[in-house]
């Protein structure tokens, strides 16, 4: 009986230990990157495990950071970011939802054959097209332009489509023929009965749009050369190189700047991500 | 009569459906279509983007497959990565979503910890930050000082051990695989264990005759989207280890993209990417075809 209640109490314990142990692991990356972005440049390759900094240069750090290289600050390339990241998302969900309705609820003519194919953009993987995309948007001059980065958004995405039809398909079709009763066509469901019920899908769209887009790499390293256009994660990587920037603590510190919309968002919309993956057992 | 109000009835749902899918559309023919039929074209052609495309047959495939050794070197680096990579962030996912199955205080607590990773996992700022760890005077080798162990040389700067620190990111993001095996276990009734139970089935049995099973169309799916995710990492072997040393990490589209934008070499990486396309389409389908042995459908079951 009490050997039971012993090893009764002995589970929660060791389960905790256990899970606040690997949970270090996990987020010990990000104090570390935090930390060192408060530490002094020489002391970064000094005992680098300690999350601890012996000589703090908090504002050094983030002041030279933001100065940016060539008169173009850390700003500048946040602007960028945003300005991408918002429009391709706005458009991006906004034409998914679109498609994702007429897919799911309207028959249409070649309606399975084009959903044959979103399907099929979700398998290619997009590195497949980067070179005739950039000789595409070469021709069209869109080069050391904002747009070449958005329109690859803008125009929807097969994770999104999939992901919405998926969420109309549950929504049960009895709701639409009470709206077809009263009146509606089908534009009237769309709006009456099927969007108000699509917002969690819709939110989820959202955040991990402006996730892929935000943290986006490969695209900007092809489509732009010109620092005044870089995004986040282009200036990161021109910080990283040697000969136009050697401060590993500004490195950090813009480091965390990048990453702290992700965080915010993270933490203020958890709830839709962790539904968006659980329903649809995508990967985000 | 009846004929022509119903075929009416019809165009009008055919006018509705193309327009809602018309931007999409658009997108699908400026991104896809239009770059893959001329993808085909370039990739039998010497094309440098200044001069004009000259048609050069198999020219491009026969060099992949017979004179170029880096080719060859990426696509076992990238097999060797993504079959690391992939069961390892399944098998460690499954784990930690079975410990965390668990009716405990603070579960919301770890299990944003433990997903956080996989959101920022893809950026730049963590491959960064993933170099300064496992690089020269980094985190780890200043922890084997600690405890007395003097490394000559890094994980990153040592061939046989670079790839592993870029396997290691990947795992590191086993956060929404957990998420999705986390939501699968709830969904499995309860009935099922306590029927187990009077039968007298252990933990292990349980483990391996009802819930691996039931997994197993969850397990099937990731492992498809992971596979094909595998593939098309690039911002870890770019920034983290450069796809070096020795060409150790290098892998397949990292190669692709320096055939393309370092040397100019339109052409041949349109064949690369194609070879890409081909060898994820394989594995595909052969996981698909071993669906009939592993993966388990409730439903056919009932027939």
């Amino acid at each position: 009986m009490s050997k039971a209640r012993k090893s009764n109490k002995l589970k929660p314990v060791l389960f905790h230990i256990f899970a606040i142990s690997l949970g270090f692991f996990m987020v010990y990356p990000l104090l570390w990157t935090l930390a060192s972005s408060f530490k002094h440049n020489s002391e970064i390759f000094i005992n680098s495990y300690s999350l601890i900094p012996k000589k703090w240069a908090v504002a050094e750090n983030y002041t030279t950071g933001w100065k940016g290289i060539s008169g173009i600050t850390f700003g500048n390339f946040l602007l960028n970011s945003f300005i991408v990241a918002a429009v391709g998302t706005v458009g991006g969900v906004l034409c998914s939802m679109l498609a994702a309705y007429a897919f799911s609820r309207i028959k249409f003519i070649g309606r399975n054959f084009w959903f044959m194919c979103v399907m099929m953009t979700l398998m290619i993987p997009n590195q497949v097209m980067i070179v005739p995309q950039y000789i595409i948007f070469k021709r069209l001059d869109l080069i050391n332009k904002l747009q070449s980065l958005i329109v690859p958004w803008f125009f929807g995405s097969a994770f999104f489509i999939f992901l919405m039809v998926q969420f109309i398909r549950g929504i049960p079709k009895e709701l639409d023929e009470a709206a077809t009763i009263d009146g509606c066509g089908k534009l009237g469901i769309f709006f009456k009965v099927i969007l108000p019920l699509l917002t969690p899908a819709i939110a989820t769209c959202t955040i991990f749009s402006f996730y892929w887009i935000w943290q986006d790499f490969f695209q900007p390293l092809i489509f732009m050369s010109k620092p005044k256009y870089f995004t986040v994660s282009l200036a990161l990587n021109m910080y990283l190189d040697p000969n136009s920037f050697s401060n590993y603590g500004a490195l950090f510190a813009m480091s965390v700047v990048s990453l702290l919309p992700v965080i915010i968002l993270f933490i203020m919309f958890q709830k839709y991500l962790v539904e968006g993956i659980a329903t649809t057992g995508l990967k985000g | 009569m009846r004929l022509s109000g119903h075929s009416k009835k019809n165009s009008k749902e055919n006018i509705t459906g193309y327009i809602l899918i018309l931007p999409w559309l658009f997108g699908f023919l400026l991104l896809y279509l239009v770059p893959m039929f001329s993808s085909v074209y370039y990739s039998f052609t010497n094309y440098n983007l200044l001069n004009e495309p000259r048609f050069i047959g198999l020219d491009n495939y026969k060099r992949m497959f017979f004179n170029d050794p880096t080719f060859w070197k990426s696509l076992g680096v990238t097999i060797y990565y993504v079959f690391a990579l992939v069961p390892l962030r399944l098998i460690f996912a499954l784990f930690i979503a079975m410990l965390l199955n668990t009716k405990m205080k603070f579960m919301g607590v770890y299990r944003a910890a433990y997903y956080i990773p996989s959101i920022v996992g893809g950026s730049v700022a963590v491959s960064i930050v993933w170099r300064q760890i496992f690089g020269n005077k980094g985190v780890i080798m200043s922890l084997l000082e600690l405890i007395g162990i003097h490394q000559e040389v890094s994980f990153i700067g040592n061939p046989s051990t670079a790839i592993w620190t870029i396997i290691l990111l990947g795992v590191w993001q086993f956060g929404s695989s957990m998420l999705i095996f986390l939501a699968a276990l709830k969904q499995i009734s309860e009935s099922l264990y306590e029927s187990a139970m009077i039968d007298g089935a252990n933990g292990w049995q349980k483990f391996t005759r009802i819930t691996l099973p039931m997994l197993t169309p969850i397990i099937f799916f990731n492992l498809v989207l992971q596979t094909i995710n595998g593939f098309r990492a690039f911002t870890e072997s770019f920034i983290v280890t450069q796809g070096g040393p020795l060409d150790s990490t290098l892998l397949y589209v990292l190669y692709l993209y320096r055939r393309a934008f370092t040397y100019f070499d339109m052409g041949y990486s349109c064949a690369l990417a194609w070879v890409l396309v081909g060898i994820i389409a394989l594995l595909t389908l052969l996981i698909f075809k071993s669906q009939t042995v592993w993966v388990y459908y409730e439903s056919k079951e009932e027939r």
